[in-house]
């Protein structure tokens, strides 16, 4: 038998389940892994002792056949979930010292669905960046290295990028992500994982510190698309604690998993081919359309007209929400409190924030104030909400012509750190496949497709209709069966 | 009706202008977007929830009621009411405001134009003015800070924070402190009705921004002024006043009016700059993301409209046309929903209808029963008399048992013990005697002793004749029927 | 459109972020790079078009008038920096 870090989260539940381990067996290894690779510095907190305590309730519930769907599991949290009794901070000095009184619905949800929580993974500060540089407890680094041998520390990307990283480097079986502007799939493209973005609406935000609340969306990231499945069906779910969440039942997408796609027409969005993609995404876009008409589907050339405008109303919208969403951290409540020598309430205000944000949220809320301020509002904020609704009505037409859509996840393999890093432009246009499914509210997920020339992952995304997780997840196992990925990255940490 | 009031200036007359936005505290057990009671008079931050107190991830949602009640509301004062309509986000900062906005509504509020109509004099219809009211909106309300409990920090309680307000707009349509007074009165009359905000200004469950400008008789209007959250209808009017004559001279002595905010000193009655080196508020409205629109039904509308109660001016008009009530009065019984409340539980225990007993019950609650209240301090909610009491004191009267006069006696022997008049005049033998015998008896004493004037009366001097009575219903301790007496004494005399 | 380091400055007091001179000019030409780059939404042709409220068609629910929460004045100031006897404290405001 293989280590059990090696396992999945199917095949943890279900050896479990089977007696071929015991739960605390799983914890112990997981914690051992977890704390052995302190060099990718992916976790801002480990919670090993609440790992074990879940794996002694999942034994005790073993041997007293009350398994929940989740027993034996342990699971990392992005550090955007509030935890109760465990300091939360979605990576931002601000928030260093918080203890939430609460679990978020998400976090919560696996919990109660019997996992156990191995630690709080490090994240792009506040969800904002897309290679988790701007963390502000340092980045994480990528398990993967280049083939060329320089060895420069890449990006896991971001913003879930300790999320991708855990997973990859087989420290957790499966994490939990979110996705404002591509925050789930980017890394999970850039570390050969799978992750899927729900519905927006599938997945409670309670809890959940919020970046851009009209795009924040919770979702799974795993080894492949049946663990993706199986987490996505314990994390989402109606909750009256959120006037956003969708008052739906969820789907048994795990039992109604099928590779069969026979018959079902593929959209390739001809607006997606931009120029100065390298040449190896459009290979591997190339090869994974091949591999969609081997399933039997139907592949139909589709146009998305307004795609190219999602990424600057992106950068205005999420901007315009988060200069509003970040205006609670303050030092009254809650959070690092900074008083300069002299000065009063504003001065405070002033202090606290300038020391607690770093430099991108700054800028992101610099940016949001300005376009939502006296005399800019309808130049840029309502323009943005009115080409956001172009974009959506886009989509809306194209489920006319296709059922799925099949992109590139993002627009090259994972960089190197600080490649980026100052020009916050090219790090925005990572996101310029993720991007448009955001801002409609659609299911997308990355899924593994291959190595680029100097052996780093390369995914491919797809996006289904508003509550089609299914069909997603159905593709995204015939396409994984087809893709056969299993490289891994070769442990250094 | 065209106001009068002007502001007499040196260079001549002015005319004030006053539009004011009012902030009632909706009634409700809940917050707006939380569970957290809105109880008055709590410890420091017990009645806060963490979507209160802005926690990270934190959620709103919103409490049905708050908008069944924006809703009645609107239609009592015959709005607009919009089916569709969204919450924003007034992005600022201060400590009182915990998620640093406030969730208002700028650019779709929940209920459109309406109006309220306003007496400019109680005992007069055609003094009636119609002010108008541009939108109602709902909002949360901030915390409260404490400035004087420690010699270097501020203290924040966060029990009213997400409390519900309507903010009532009116239309600039109000021409004098008195109008504004009135309009605050009806207002708070209709909402006292309607059951959706309990009026009380002490505990600031109603504070009103005070918008002031002056003009010239028929010229456009002038650049105003915003007084903030003055507490009670007097001080409203104080600084409508104070603030119309402060324009006046700044206008005439050759300066400007600063469109800006004022706050109202009440001790040293004057308003008073609020301006700081502060740049001025730039709230950054925009739709709340983690809100949806809010879609009223049919269903939803039908359901409110069938619960309003009815409203002070029906209710006027009807004691006036069903009862038969003198402007006056029916406005006086109308004006507080407790007094009609009070009223038509005495007008049902009578188990009459019509002017009849109308007049009479009105009468008697608005000189006596008020009268007792006023000497007593007491209000109609805290009444020692009950309508029902009230309603077996009428009915005693009506039937003979009791005159004017012992009906005096009765009603303060029931405000001092609470007993009801039928004990009363039972055990104290307070009956009016109709006894044509006893009567007969003491008329001829009477006549007996003033032998000359009977001698006069019968020479044509009528007047004597309220003597005659005078002296037969004092010898009969005021418990002789009147009307039995007047036959009486007139067949005696004849 | 763009900014210059008054507007910089005034957006920084808005967002009360205090910023050094030395920030102000770095973010200058950041801000305005990135306002540039967003400004290419100007071309598209929205004439007609609703700006958008709701990501997912949703309706917006409402909640029972329950009290259901509240009185939690340990969880509410359990992570304050500074609270006395019940409240949160702040540098004193002199109004
Ligand atoms: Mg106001
Ligand atoms: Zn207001």
């Amino acid at each position: 038998m293989s280590a059990i870090t090696d396992l999945g989260v199917k095949a943890i539940r279900d050896g479990f389940r089977n007696g071929d381990f015991s739960a605390r067996e799983v914890a112990d290894a997981f914690n051992a892994a977890v704390a052995a690779a302190r060099g990718l510095n992916a976790f801002v907190v480990e919670t090993p002792e609440l790992a074990l305590a879940a794996a002694e309730r999942a034994d005790e519930a073993r041997a007293s056949g009350n398994l929940k769907p989740l027993s034996g599991v342990p699971l990392g949290i992005k550090d955007l979930f509030a935890t109760k009794g465990v300091q939360t901070t979605a990576s931002s000095r601000i928030l260093e010292g918080f203890t939430p009184t609460y679990d978020s619905t998400v976090s919560g949800n696996l919990l109660a669905a019997g996992a156990g929580m191995l630690g709080k993974l490090n994240m792009d500060e506040f969800a904002m960046g897309s290679s988790n540089e701007t963390s502000g407890f340092g980045p994480v680094i990528s398990p993967w290295r280049r083939s060329d041998g320089g060895n420069a520390p890449l990006t896991p990307g971001g913003s879930s990028g300790g999320s991708a990283a855990a997973v990859a480097a087989r420290i957790a079986p499966g994490v939990t992500g979110t996705d404002t502007g591509g925050s789930i799939r980017q890394p999970a493209a850039f570390v050969g994982i799978t992750g899927i973005k729900p519905t927006y609406g599938r997945c409670s935000r309670y809890g959940m510190v919020a970046f851009a609340s009209s795009l924040d969306q919770a979702g799974p990231m795993a080894r492949d698309v049946r663990d993706c499945a199986i987490m996505l069906e314990a994390m989402a779910g109606f909750d009256p604690k959120d006037s956003t969440s969708l008052d739906l039942p969820v789907p048994q997408w795990e039992a109604n998993l099928s590779a069969d796609i026979r018959g079902k027409r593929i959209g390739i969005p001809r607006e997606y081919r931009i120029e100065g993609v390298p040449e190896e995404i459009d290979r591997v876009w190339e090869q994974g359309i091949a591999w969609m008409r081997d399933a039997g589907a139907e592949i139909v050339e589709v146009s998305l007209p307004h795609t190219r405008y999602a990424l600057p109303t992106y950068y205005i919208i999420a901007p315009a929400e988060a200069s509003s969403n970040l205006a609670r951290y303050d030092g009254v409540r809650y959070g690092r409190r900074k008083m300069p020598g002299q000065g009063g309430l504003t001065e405070m205000y002033e202090a606290t924030r300038a020391a607690g944000f770093g430099a991108e949220v700054k800028r992101r809320i610099m940016i949001g104030t300005y376009v939502l301020s006296a005399g800019f509002y309808d130049a840029y904020f309502n323009q943005a909400q009115k080409v956001r609704a172009l974009i959506a009505r886009d989509f809306e037409r194209v489920w006319e012509e296709c059922d799925l859509l099949l992109t590139p996840t993002a627009p090259s393999a994972a960089f190197a750190l600080g490649e980026k890093s100052n020009d916050p432009i090219a790090m925005y246009l990572n996101d310029v496949f993720a991007v448009p499914a955001s801002l409609a509210g659609l299911p997308a997920m990355s899924v593994p497709a291959g190595l680029d020339k100097q052996g780093l992952p390369l995914g491919l995304q797809i996006i289904g209709r508003a509550l089609d997780e299914q069909g997603v997840l159905d593709a995204g196992l015939a396409f994984e069966q087809r893709a056969g990925f299993t490289a891994r990255a070769e442990a250094w940490w | 009706m065209v106001s009068s009031y002007r502001v007499q200036g040196a260079t001549g007359e002015w005319e004030v202008v006053i539009g004011l936005e009012v902030h009632a505290q909706v009634t409700s057990r809940a917050k707006l977007f939380s569970g957290a009671s809105t109880e008055f008079g709590a410890e420091p931050n017990a009645q806060v929830s963490l979507v209160d107190a802005a926690m990270p991830g934190m959620l709103p949602v919103p409490n049905r009621e708050c908008i069944v009640q924006a809703v009645r509301t609107g239609m009592a004062l015959q709005a607009q009411i919009n089916t569709w309509s969204r919450f924003d986000r007034k992005n600022y900062f201060y400590a009182d405001l915990p998620q640093g906005y406030q969730i208002s509504q700028l650019y779709h509020p929940i209920v459109g134009e309406g109006l309220i109509e306003i007496l400019l004099d109680d005992k007069d219809e055609s003094s009636a003015k119609q002010v108008g009211i541009e939108r109602i909106h709902l909002e949360q309300d901030a915390g409260k800070m404490l400035h004087d409990q420690h010699p270097s920090f501020s203290y924040v309680d966060l029990n009213r924070s997400g409390v519900a307000l309507m903010e009532i707009v009116s239309k600039p349509d109000m021409r004098s402190p008195e109008e504004a007074g009135a309009y605050v009165r009806k207002l708070r009359s209709i909402l006292r009705y309607v059951g959706s905000c309990d009026g009380n200004m002490e505990q600031g469950s109603m504070r009103a921004d005070v918008n002031v400008s002056v003009r010239r008789p028929g010229e456009p209007l002038g650049t105003r002024t915003e007084t903030k959250n003055v507490n009670s209808v007097r001080f409203i009017m104080a600084a409508i006043e104070y603030e119309a004559s402060r324009q006046v001279d700044v206008l005439e002595s050759g300066g400007k009016v600063v469109q800006e905010t004022r706050l109202f000193d009440p001790d040293r009655v004057e308003t008073r700059s609020l301006r700081s080196k502060e740049e001025a508020h730039d709230y950054r409205y925009f739709p709340d993301p983690d809100l949806l629109p809010i879609q009223l039904s049919d269903a939803f509308l039908d359901e409110c409209r069938g619960s309003l109660p009815e409203l002070p001016d029906a209710k006027r008009h009807r004691y006036e046309t069903e009862l038969g009530l003198s402007a006056y009065n029916a406005s006086v019984l109308t004006a507080e929903v407790e007094t009609a409340r009070w009223f038509e539980r005495l007008l049902t225990a009578t188990g009459k209808a019509g002017p009849e007993i109308g007049r009479a019950a009105s009468n008697w609650v608005i000189s006596d029963l008020f009268g007792a209240l006023n000497r007593l301090g007491k209000t109609i909610t805290t009444s020692p008399v009950s309508p029902e009491q009230g309603a077996e004191l009428l009915a005693l009267v009506a039937d003979g048992t009791l005159s004017g006069t012992l009906a005096k006696q009765v009603f303060e022997i029931m405000l001092e013990t609470g007993e009801g008049p039928g004990t009363i005049v039972e055990e104290r033998g307070l009956k009016q005697t109709s006894d044509t015998d006893a009567i007969e008896a003491v008329i001829a004493g009477v006549l007996e002793a003033n032998a000359e004037k009977v001698a006069q009366y019968r020479s044509g001097k009528d007047k004597l004749f309220g003597f005659f009575v005078g002296q037969t219903m004092k010898a009969m301790q005021g418990k002789a029927n009147p009307a039995v007496v007047n036959d009486l004494l007139k067949k005696a005399l004849s | 459109m763009s900014v210059d380091t008054a507007t910089v400055r005034h957006i920084a007091r808005l967002a009360r972020i205090a910023v050094s001179d030395g920030e102000v000019e770095a973010l200058l030409p950041e801000l305005n790079n990135i306002l540039g780059w967003v400004e290419q939404l100007q071309e598209v042709d929205v004439a007609g078009v609703e700006p958008m409220t709701a990501v997912i068609p949703n309706r917006q629910r409402l909640r029972a008038d329950e009290v259901s929460d509240g009185a939690i004045r340990e969880q509410v100031l359990a992570n304050a920096p500074v609270a006395e006897h019940g409240f949160f404290a702040v540098p004193k405001v002199i109004e």
